[in-house]
């Protein structure tokens, strides 16, 4: 089964390379570009697992490994 | 005549420090041994165990992410509980952050740069192993080599290692000012270091090891690694 787990940075925590990225976006001249955060994505491959024990699976990773939950958010997704 | 400190300075894939602190820590009388990340635990008697500062696992998920879970970490949080000394400096204090032995995180640098020269720290607690050797106050020169520094944690976390004494280091200026200026990475109140509740863990961002030497630019990391190798 493919999953993708998508990793934040927490609203509060200042991301100065997505500040990088959009002064470099406004300064390419696209218009209505208002702020940009930059994060992660891993994409993620199960084998013979599904449904709940998929999400109990992925969030051990994310709260073990993938994300550092003092600063990071993280989000599962699958089908 | 009393028995050397004995250090085991632990070596993941892409540390790069581990040379420099070896020689700071056997200059000052200490018994030093590099120890393999794949390790189950720590040699028989070690009483300092060392993360030195380097690129472990080339950066890659984040700074010291993966070395937090390399084997030999389970031995040191062992150690750590036990009471034992835990030096992390650069890299290192990443990994102890990352491997929960410190609270906070440490950042990318507010100025997005890489920054590679001397900056001036005050020592703010002289009453632990690491840093009796320091005045009350100190103002040190110190090496900074990292891009990712800019240390950040919860303000209860924050309040709690202010109220506590827990911050060990604070970047300043020549007459010991932590001014905004300062500050070369965005740290929250300059903090440059901290020590875990029971004081026998320290992490810091800025190199003593690389200050023993007046040939090499000074010798304010000396006195550390001297009150550590006293026991």
């Amino acid at each position: 089964m493919k999953t993708r787990v998508v990793v934040t940075l927490k609203p509060s925590v200042l991301d100065p390379q997505g500040k990088a990225i959009e002064g470099a976006l406004k300064s390419l001249g696209l218009e209505g570009v208002a702020s940009v955060r930059q994060g992660k994505v891993f994409d993620i491959e199960l084998a013979g697992v599904e449904g709940e024990a998929a999400d109990r699976l992925l969030r051990e990773a994310c709260e073990k490994l993938l994300a550092n939950t003092i600063v990071e958010n993280y989000a599962i997704q699958h089908d | 005549m009393t028995k050397p400190l004995k250090a085991a300075v632990l070596l993941f894939p892409g540390s790069n420090r581990e040379g420099d602190v070896a020689r700071a820590l056997r200059r000052a009388g200490a018994e030093v041994e590099v120890v393999w990340h794949d390790s189950e635990r720590l040699p028989v008697g070690t009483d300092l165990a060392v993360l030195p500062g380097g690129f472990s696992y080339g950066d890659y998920l984040r700074c010291g992410a993966i070395a937090a879970r390399a084997r030999v970490m389970a031995a040191v949080s062992e150690h750590a509980a036990r009471g034992g000394l835990v030096l992390g400096v650069c890299n290192g204090f990443q990994i102890l952050c990352e491997a929960g032995l410190l609270p906070g995180a440490l950042m990318r640098n507010s100025g997005l740069k890489f920054v590679c020269r001397m900056q001036t720290l005050r020592v703010e607690n002289n009453q632990t192993r690491f840093t009796r050797g320091y005045e009350a106050g100190a103002v040190v020169t110190y090496a900074l080599a990292h891009g990712e520094g800019n240390y950040v944690a919860a303000p209860q976390e924050i309040e709690a290692l202010e109220r506590e004494g827990r911050v060990a280091f604070r970047y300043c200026d020549a007459e010991g000012r932590p001014s905004a200026a300062a500050n070369p990475n965005g740290s929250l109140n300059n903090i440059a270091g901290i020590y875990n509740s029971g004081f026998n863990v320290l992490g810091l961002m800025p190199h003593p090891e690389n200050l023993i030497d007046a040939l090499t630019g000074g010798v304010d990391g000396r006195p550390m690694f001297e009150a550590l190798a006293a026991a």
